[in-house]
């Protein structure tokens, strides 16, 4: 391989590092603006007990990206001091919080497809990725747990709180298409044995999401194939403002720390 | 909205071999919610290894106002406490 190729590969490895760890941290992001909010103080540490393991998925998975890119940049540095286009998280996360039926069905829908992905990835061929992957998987579990069982509470629950599910899900279902569409970076990544063939992932994540429906008596939009580009760095206008929020600090205080 | 949830006693295992203990109550809407809600709020610094909910209205309590006929009669008893055996020397580690 001469230098030109494997500098192509570095950037294909750390763009797709980017991506998992971008999406996590990201949608850890959304879930701890419901600290304070959430409708009960139980609900307030769940919420946070989930922003608080996918933020430490983001940390491990930024800081190897760092490590990967070798140009110095660490964990807090590609957190803070990035713009959105170079985010390269799923437009899905970014996606705001809406009413609690919406937070759930974003949580879900991606609970889902991060489980196929870390496990997936826990047998991949980058040792330090597979490492990180078999942890997010452990908490994943818990999240999809937490996620699909208030799906199917507020699907199966009042008619007030079966219209907003189903309100949640026909909003949220057309940024799913992007989660299964591989692009470069992914066939790549796919070629050295690290990343999985999102293709096939699609069908398990398919019967799960359809069982998870049919128990929560709610109907699965038409497909719509139109392909977002959060991963690519295309993002809504919401992502900007996440961000504002989200780098305030490292913005005004350049390097402060506590 | 909580409020509208019923109450569940909340039991931890800190370790495998240990009994579950009482450590609280909270509101949830069904038992697997009160399992979740359990482990975010009691276990979350590593508290436990095994949790149980029971719903609170299930639990059978004894009346305050019948503590004197049921436990007073105990004080009287120290007999029943097992310090009056005299102890070989032989026994070592008791």
């Amino acid at each position: 391989m001469n230098a030109d190729a494997r500098a192509d590969e570095t950037q294909a490895h750390v763009r797709y590092v980017l991506r998992l760890a971008d999406t996590s941290l990201i949608l850890g992001q959304r879930l701890g603006e419901w600290i304070g909010h959430a409708p009960a103080l139980e609900e307030d540490l769940g919420l946070a007990n989930l922003a608080l393991d996918l933020i430490g998925q983001a940390r491990l998975l930024l800081s190897y990206a760092g490590e990967l890119e070798g140009r110095g940049r660490d964990e807090d540095a590609l957190a803070f001091l990035r713009e959105a286009p170079q985010f390269l998280s799923v437009t899905l996360a970014e996606q705001p919080n809406g009413d609690f039926a919406h937070t759930i069905t974003r949580q879900w829908l991606l609970d889902a497809w991060q489980l196929e992905m870390y496990q997936a990835l826990a047998g991949c061929a980058d040792p330090r990725l597979a490492a990180i992957a078999a942890k997010a998987l452990k908490e994943t579990r818990y999240h999809y747990r937490f996620s699909s069982g208030w799906l199917v509470r507020l699907g199966d629950g009042t008619p007030e709180s079966r219209r907003r599910a189903q309100a949640a899900v026909d909003e949220l279902w057309r940024f799913t298409h992007e989660l299964f569409s591989p692009d470069e970076t992914d066939e790549r990544m796919r070629a050295t044995g690290i990343a999985p063939d999102l293709a096939a992932l699609e069908p398990s994540w398919s019967r799960r999401v359809d069982e998870d429906l049919r128990v929560a008596t709610l109907t699965r939009p038409a497909a719509q194939p139109y392909a977002w580009h959060g991963k690519r760095g295309v993002h809504t206008e919401h992502l900007s403002h996440l961000l504002t929020e989200m780098q305030h600090l490292q913005r005004t205080y350049p390097g402060a720390s506590w | 909205m909580s409020g509208d949830w019923p109450l569940y006693e909340v039991f931890v295992r800190s370790r495998g071999g240990l009994e579950h203990r009482h450590v609280g109550s909270l509101h949830a809407a069904d038992s697997r919610m009160a399992i979740e809600h359990a482990r975010d709020v009691y276990t979350r610094r590593q508290e436990g290894v095994s949790l149980w909910v029971v719903p609170s209205t299930l639990i059978v309590a004894s009346d305050p106002a019948e503590a004197d006929a049921l436990f007073e009669p105990a004080r009287d008893k120290i007999y029943r406490h097992p310090t009056f055996y005299v102890i070989p020397d032989e026994v070592k580690n008791l």
